[in-house]
């Protein structure tokens, strides 16, 4: 029993770590490259006997780092707050009101949850065209939310099902109108919901590459994920450069996930499991 | 971030209050129009359109030309079409069945773990990937499958040197390396909600189990699985859509080479619209695509809702 418990261990200890190595040397294998003699060929993964911590800040330059961040941000700062509210505010009539068709409408938009983009790129690009906003960080924008939509309205009204309906009752009594009771006593109980939400879809616009690669031109006025296709398209040849540029460019991400980790993981389990 | 005032529909409802709160309020549709709006004309509106184009020849630009059923018959019989979408399906084995498999393995073994350091480790790196642009992901792999790449180094430290190769290049190998940058992806999504999914599982089911003799395999098969269902349903359409609208990995590590050896549907929409003009073409690949997924995903749902 006690050899045969060890034996398990061992293997349980040792088949984790592999997964776990499986998982960061993909980056590990970046980052030992991006410190390499720029224009150099390095091998995959070795420690440079001179590391060019330079190369950072060349990549910065040319991968035009600043004005893809701002892009980034003004992109996520159009889609984020705009989808969250509307999802906050459908989720909690389909959840909590008589909606007339509620049925109907959140039908509709759970076969939303599937839809592939590619599904709706090509005419969404002639839309966007006919619209004159080809081009313009709007023709993101507005199509992010519509397809973030359904799995933010999916994600609310779940939460807002949740509720205790007392709570409702209770604020009726006392002579509050729905728009009262939703403002002062759900929104505040579904602070951990909607900012979760908030999360999810700053990943999701910030990552997003499809349609910025369509319908923007100019890699200055597309996401960082579309900056970065960009970015892999002139310097693909260049594997330092390349590299360099490609931490520099994920690293918001992965910074943003580290600090909401706890909240995020814990977060995203509860929602998708609803 | 998000202010409430800023709903503008969310106003509304204060000046008109439902009169009777049992019975339908058409103020209620204020709360959810601007959601719906956006997404009626987004998605739904595109989407009937894509329907719509499927049965013309246009080239974007030019007038259209009725085109009948030959757009959805090149799907079955042009080869570069059927193999997109079989491909497709193959990789349905590296984004689903492996990371979920894996996936339990990971969870379950993380959860015999004390909580702590390693534990807390073992999860978050594992779900790093997840949270990459997966424009990076492919970057990252398409360096580590190359000729100078860890993969080849790898196998010329060991020996192995008449197996390395320019893995994205080769005829056999392309696909399943693009698969692998799926397991890569998906892997700590699916360990994580596994994981949360076993934290949910009643401790008395764990204890009985152990009082009986099982011992780690069988307490796996015996309490573990049979406890995971939801999550496995989530785990498992997540990824099959995942697989079947695959672009950003395919676009940025083989564009669909060598041949058609990678392509996928996704990728294949994308080429036809936007370099080929093809945009009839593009379309009925693209409604096919979309029954696809539905198809495949309907029946998962129905075993997730089922006792």
């Amino acid at each position: 029993m006690t050899t045969s418990g060890l034996a398990h261990r061992v293997t349980r200890t040792g088949i984790l770590l592999a997964l776990m190595l499986f998982a960061v040397v993909p980056l590990l294998s970046m980052f030992t490259t991006a410190l390499a003699a720029p224009g150099s060929t390095p091998q995959g993964l070795s420690w440079p006997s001179d590391p060019h911590w330079h190369n950072f800040v060349d990549a910065w330059s040319t991968a035009n780092f600043v004005a893809l961040f701002r892009s980034s941000t003004l992109i996520v700062l159009g889609v984020v707050p705009a989808t969250v509210a509307m999802a906050t505010a459908a989720g909690y009539a389909l959840a909590q009101l008589k909606v007339p068709f509620g049925k109907a409408i959140y039908g509709l938009l759970l076969v939303g949850l599937t839809l592939p983009f590619e599904a709706l790129i090509t005419p969404l690009y002639y839309d966007l065209r006919s619209m004159g906003l080809l081009g313009t960080r709007l023709a993101i924008v507005l199509p992010l939310i519509g397809l973030l939509m359904p799995f933010g309205v999916f994600w609310m009204r779940a939460h807002f099902l949740g509720t205790e309906p007392a709570l409702t009752e209770a604020a009726k009594v006392d002579g509050a109108n729905t728009w009262q009771t939703f403002r002062r006593i759900h929104l505040p109980l579904a602070t951990s919901a909607w900012s979760a939400l908030s999360v999810l879809f700053f990943l999701a616009s910030w990552n997003q590459y499809l349609l910025p690669l369509v319908l923007v031109d100019d890699p200055t006025k597309r996401t960082v994920a579309g900056g970065l296709g960009a970015f892999q398209g002139q310097h693909g040849t260049d594997i330092v450069l390349l590299c360099a540029g490609s931490l520099l460019i994920i690293l918001p991400s992965l910074v943003i996930f580290l600090i909401f980790q706890r909240n995020f993981v814990k977060a995203l389990m509860q929602g998708a499991v609803k | 971030m998000t202010d409430p005032s800023s709903v503008p529909a969310a106003r509304q409802p204060a000046a008109r209050r439902p009169s009777a709160r049992r019975r339908r309020s058409w103020s209620a549709l204020l709360w959810v129009a601007p959601a719906f709006g956006m997404y009626a004309v987004f998605v739904l509106f595109p989407m009937l359109q894509s329907v719509q184009y499927s049965f013309y020849h246009w080239d974007g630009i030019g007038p259209a030309t009725p085109a009948g059923l030959d757009n959805w018959k090149a799907i079955f019989t042009r080869p570069e079409l059927l193999q997109s979408v079989v491909n497709a399906f193959v990789l349905i084995i590296f984004y689903t069945v492996l990371p979920v498999g894996l996936g339990l393995v990971a969870a379950s073994f993380i959860r015999e773990l004390k909580p702590g350091a390693f534990s807390t480790t073992a999860r978050v790196l594992l779900f790093v990937p997840q949270v990459l642009p997966l424009v990076a992901a492919g970057i990252a792999w398409t360096w580590m499958y190359s000729s100078d790449g860890l993969v080849n180094q790898v196998l010329r430290a060991v020996g192995l040197d008449q197996y390395t190769r320019a893995w994205l290049g080769d005829f056999t190998f392309a696909l399943p390396a693009v698969g692998v940058i799926g397991v890569w992806v998906m892997l700590g999504f699916c360990t994580v909600l596994l994981l949360a999914g076993i934290g949910k599982i009643d401790p008395s089911l764990y204890e009985a189990a152990r009082l009986d003799g099982a011992g780690p395999v069988r307490e796996f098969f015996a309490v573990t699985l049979p406890g995971l269902r939801r999550e496995l349903v989530v785990c498992t359409t997540f990824t099959i859509i995942a697989a079947l609208a695959s672009f950003d990995v395919v676009q940025i590590a083989t564009q669909g080479g060598p041949g058609y050896q990678t392509m996928v549907p996704g990728v294949q929409i994308y080429r036809l619209t936007f370099l080929q003009q093809h945009v009839g073409q593009a379309s009925a690949l693209a409604v096919f695509l979309t029954i696809v997924v539905l198809l495949v995903i309907w029946p998962i749902q129905r075993l997730g809702r089922q006792k």
